[in-house]
């Protein structure tokens, strides 16, 4: 239940804000480095920040539960126990992979 | 089965109830689901394995073939898929059929025009010069 309402949100959140983010950063790129400057001033900044590691653990957990709904498209999982188990797994899956992402991108200083 | 319905069950699994392509649609979602997965994980590997995420580096990787390629599929397909999940999630909760239709067109309208921007930025990336 919970899953499936986060399974949403995070999809909205990913086809609003990460789309646009994803063109806005790709026409950034192409539009020479006074664009790029703008872009990175503003994903590097605290709100920038806040935001882009939103829709990365958005990304992860979406990715995760998106996993979890194809496995039940197979009819299998329903049973109680295991599903809420699998429920329980995107969560703490979708959480490590953003902290790890982050720890990997930040202490490469890249 | 409601009464006046001819299709047998086995005939609506199949997707041959009176819409004739129900279940190939159903199908349709899962296999660009699963093609969005492997992007997905490719473009995070990518910035992940990428040395440096500057400028100069980011063009250098969408200007090579492996790089522009496998981004425009993940644009294509990162769009259709959010088109598709929006389209679940108005028709869910917006009932009314013709702000339902209007929603779902505007939604089209956009998820083409940012589609086509996005592919445009790539274009001009993989296709001119690398700075």
């Amino acid at each position: 239940m919970v899953a499936s309402i986060i399974h949403r949100a995070t999809g909205i959140a990913l086809s609003v804000a990460g789309l646009a983010i994803l063109t806005w950063w790709l026409l950034a790129l192409a539009n020479g480095t006074d664009a790029y400057a703008g872009f990175r001033g503003l994903s590097t900044s605290l709100v920038g920040r806040v935001v882009l590691i939103g829709l990365t653990w958005s990304f992860f957990q979406h990715l995760l539960t998106g996993i979890r709904h194809l496995v039940m498209d197979t009819g299998a999982i329903f049973e109680l126990r295991i599903n809420k188990t699998s429920a329980i797994l995107t969560f703490l899956g979708g959480a490590v992979l953003t902290v790890l992402f982050w720890a990997y991108l930040l202490g490469a200083a890249k | 089965m409601s009464l006046g319905d001819s299709s047998t069950p086995i005939g609506k699994v199949r997707g041959l109830g009176s819409a004739h392509h129900g279940g190939e649609h159903w199908l349709t979602e899962r296999v660009a689901s699963i093609a969005l997965l492997l992007l997905g994980i490719w473009f995070v590997a990518s910035l992940l394995f990428l040395p440096k995420l500057d400028q100069r580096t980011l063009i250098e990787w969408l200007h090579a073939p492996s790089g522009a390629v496998p981004m425009a599929l993940f644009i294509v397909f990162a769009f259709r898929h959010a088109l598709d999940g929006m389209k679940v999630f108005i028709d869910d909760y917006v009932h009314e059929p013709g702000t339902n239709f209007a929603i779902n067109t505007l939604l089209l309208f956009l998820a083409l025009a940012g589609g086509a921007l996005a592919l445009f930025a790539l274009g001009r990336i993989a296709f001119g010069a690398v700075a």
